[in-house]
């Protein structure tokens, strides 16, 4: 059918729909729900990983075969360096800026290293915001429990403590560094409400959040004059006789050489894994989520945390075809964005939970109320004109504009209709296990951001990952700093790599894959 | 990924016809001419036609501005400007990737500027030269009135130009094309961060939140809750409204 004659139910039922309350699932039937619809818990996209660290732990066929792939690196390499300094971030996102300034503000020599640009990475697409708070009516306590809720209880109390603490003191810093938040009429900072928030608390650049903090932390990152190695992909760490981390070895992706950098501690930022494709699933991640940190750091001997669990942002777009998987932010739902079927009819509180919206959105198409594409995909609708509808006219326009751009460029007005949304693999929710300093098992060697875990347990709630990585991009870089002026530079040796290799060898692991992937493999082969 | 398997009822499938028998266009990349299907974006037609990209790939969202490419379509003389992730290719188009552009950029400590306004022109002394031929605002893949945003710069209304560039996503196609060499994007940068660093309000609840934390306001309920065995602390959370 035509796509408009489809979008008709939607329209005729925006009016019944408007009066409606949809109440939120009580614990046992949100649990009851997740288990029977959730992609975390497809049995058979899992499988135990064979050794190291997390040896017998569960996650997804994916990632255990990269954590268990062999490393680029020959054991000859020459471990000369062509770089020395005190602190080594490598990511040029969120975390690892926000971690680069922080060190080189405390006066350590930093060097940035990543893979693409500065700043290209998830951080810049974020647009929902950024949860602090700081409404009268809210406090670090119960943004504490919000997320302890969203997180299954499984959160790490410790890590949450310090986030929510610190997160005034970071929304200052970005303020005064020129971040332009939205404000109330009286100046202080708005807020809107999140999914699974009791209170309103995201701070917000309407929906360019990510975009402007990135703007910003880059620019920041240039005017201190941070020694940046763009293009330069990790491919190894280094350690010394002790097992801490002293370096790391890159592949400069312009002249495919080796570059060995030396360093009293090491900041990992590398981000997620949202294009390994888990489960076959689109990703709204940006080119270079290939989960790179998380194989470095376990050939190191760093534990992971939450590594079997997964989010699936709710809406990720399904139609156009060249759309597939790009996110549909939050804050449309925020707003009173809602999710229908194609009976016409709502199914979920559109404001619970990530994890409960996205299973619920999978039972509707499972069950035979989702709308079908013609390339094979499925989806429900978030009625997207009922925001211009209740809060009148331009609301979408002035309020989401990145979102109406993106829709316009393929003929598509979402302030008219509504879009097509199924959920699309958005962030890994555990990570590189870390202690409140951002510090691994791992002597010196830190991680930062969404490649660490623990803080958001099984399912991280909206507007709590911009949040994470500021306070531990700068809890790893002031760390990090702080430690250098007392210390040596440590040996630059393969020792970790030669026990892990002993190690795989013991497992019998032959699999001839190489870790880490750097860049999925987009590119066809044969024409 | 599992899909809907109930394939019988045909009354909730969008008709995509260039889905079900993709058409075959031919464009050039970069000079040479590839078959590519219609529609793709112009980064995966670059994929498909078996090119590795490393530099001119970032976010695949249209916020990064790393994939920043100029394109003709079909006897257009015009060479427009569009976000290779965000744009459908078409028979007859013809593209090529920007490379990286050499522009100057001012460095500053944004929070010890004495006179942002007047400093301005300290920093990009180019910036009043503009002569007004608006190629930057034509090359602007956001639609951003590029042009109105370097006067407003000059004449010191740094909150309109925030506002106006907040949908900037430093591609740096307004660059190449100036003709008094401004960086227009670096320019609405500075701006944008004077503006809030130094003219924007101070929001005094959030200062009060501050004080409140270090002032351990919140300790009590704190030792409260951390001491709370598992259940009780689920219980707690329920309880949250």
């Amino acid at each position: 059918m035509d796509i408009h004659a489809l979008q008709q139910i939607v329209h005729k039922t925006r009016d019944a729909r408007r009066k409606q309350t949809i109440p939120k699932f009580s614990p046992a039937d949100r649990d009851q729900l997740i288990h029977k619809y959730h992609p975390d818990f497809r049995a058979s996209a899992y499988r135990p990983i064979r050794f190291g660290p997390n040896e017998g732990e569960k996650t997804v066929v994916e990632l255990a075969t990269l954590l268990e792939g062999d490393s680029p690196i020959h054991d000859d390499l020459d471990l000369t360096p062509q770089y020395e300094t005190d602190v080594l971030v490598i990511g040029g996102g969120g975390a690892g800026c926000a971690a680069a300034l922080h060190a080189q503000g405390a006066g350590a020599k930093t060097i940035l290293a990543t893979k693409l640009r500065l700043g290209d990475s998830n951080s810049v697409m974020a647009q929902g915001g950024m949860q602090v708070s700081v409404a009268p009516e809210d406090s670090p306590v119960t943004h504490f429990l919000d997320t302890l809720k969203g997180g299954h209880m499984e959160n790490d109390h410790a890590l949450l403590k310090v986030m929510v603490e610190e997160g005034p003191s970071i929304a200052k810093w970005l303020l005064e560094l020129g971040v332009l938040f939205d404000r109330q009429a009286d100046g202080n900072l708005h807020v809107k409400k999140g999914g699974g928030s009791s209170k309103p608390r995201l701070l917000t650049c309407s929906d360019y959040t990510g975009l402007e903090i990135m703007r910003v932390l880059k620019d920041e990152v240039l005017n201190q004059k941070i020694q940046l190695l763009e293009f330069a992909a990790a491919l190894e760490l280094l350690s010394d006789d002790s097992g801490a981390c002293t370096g790391a070895i890159f592949k400069d992706l312009d002249n495919q050489r080796y570059v060995v950098v030396a360093a009293k501690s090491v900041i990992l930022a590398t981000g997620g894994i949202g294009r390994l494709h888990i489960q076959g699933f689109p990703t709204s991640n940006h080119y270079g989520a290939t989960g790179d940190g998380l194989c470095l750091s376990y050939r190191m001997g760093a534990k992971l945390a939450h590594i079997d669990t997964f989010q699936y942002h709710p809406s990720g777009a399904v139609y156009p075809e060249q759309l597939i998987g790009a996110l549909v932010t939050e804050g449309i739902r925020s707003e009173g964005g809602q999710l229908v079927n194609a009976k016409g009819d709502r199914f979920v509180n559109e404001l619970d939970t990530r994890d409960v919206v996205s299973s619920s959105i999978i039972r509707e198409c499972e069950e035979g109320r989702g709308i079908r594409t013609m390339s094979g995909r499925v989806g429900v609708w978030l009625d997207t004109p009922i925001l211009d509808a209740e809060h009148g006219s331009g609301t979408l326009e002035k309020h989401f504009p990145a979102m109406m751009l993106q829709f316009e460029r393929f003929g598509i007005d979402i302030s008219k209709d509504p879009v097509l949304i199924y959920p699309t693999l958005h962030y890994q929710n555990g990570g590189v296990k870390i202690d409140t300093n951002s510090e691994t098992n791992v002597n010196n060697l830190f991680v930062a951001g969404e490649a660490s875990g623990g803080l958001h347990g099984r399912n991280r709630l909206m507007g709590n990952s911009l949040l994470d990585l500021m306070v531990y991009g700068k809890r790893s870089g002031l760390t990090a700093a702080g430690r250098v002026g007392s210390m040596k530079q440590g040996k630059l040796t393969l020792k970790h790599l030669e026990r892990f290799r002993a190690e795989a060898k013991k497992h019998g692991n032959v699999s001839g894959v190489i870790s880490p992937m750097i860049l999925p493999a987009y590119t066809r082969k044969v024409g | 990924m599992t899909m809907a398997t109930d394939t019988s009822d045909n009354q909730n499938v969008i008709d995509q016809p260039e889905v079900m028998k993709p058409r075959m266009v031919t464009i050039e990349i970069a000079g040479k001419k590839v078959e590519v299907p219609e529609g793709i974006t112009v980064i995966k037609a670059m994929w498909y036609a078996g090119i590795d990209v490393v530099r001119g790939v970032g976010c695949l969202g249209g916020f990064c501005g790393a994939c920043a490419t100029y394109y003709r379509t079909k006897d257009d003389p015009k060479v427009k400007t569009c976000l290779a992730c965000q744009t459908a290719v078409q028979d007859g188009m013809c593209f090529t990737m920007m490379p990286p552009f050499p522009a100057r950029k001012a460095t500053y400590e944004i929070q010890k500027l004495q006179d942002p306004k007047q400093d301005l022109f300290n920093f990009y002394p180019e910036a009043p030269l503009c002569r007004n031929c608006n190629a930057c605002t034509e090359a602007c893949p956001q639609k951003i009135d590029v042009r109105e945003g370097v006067w407003k710069a000059v004449f010191g209304d740094f909150k309109s130009v925030s506002e106006m560039f907040m949908d900037c996503v430093m591609c740096g196609m307004c660059t190449p094309v100036c003709i008094a060499d401004i960086a227009p994007n670096l320019v609405a940068l500075y701006v944008s961060r004077a503006q809030g660093a130094h003219f924007a309000e101070k929001p005094i609840g959030l200062d009060t939140r501050i004080k409140e934390i270090e002032d351990g306001r919140f300790n009590e309920e704190w030792t409260k809750i951390l001491n709370m065995n598992e259940k009780e602390l689920a219980e707690h959370c329920a309880a949250v409204k």
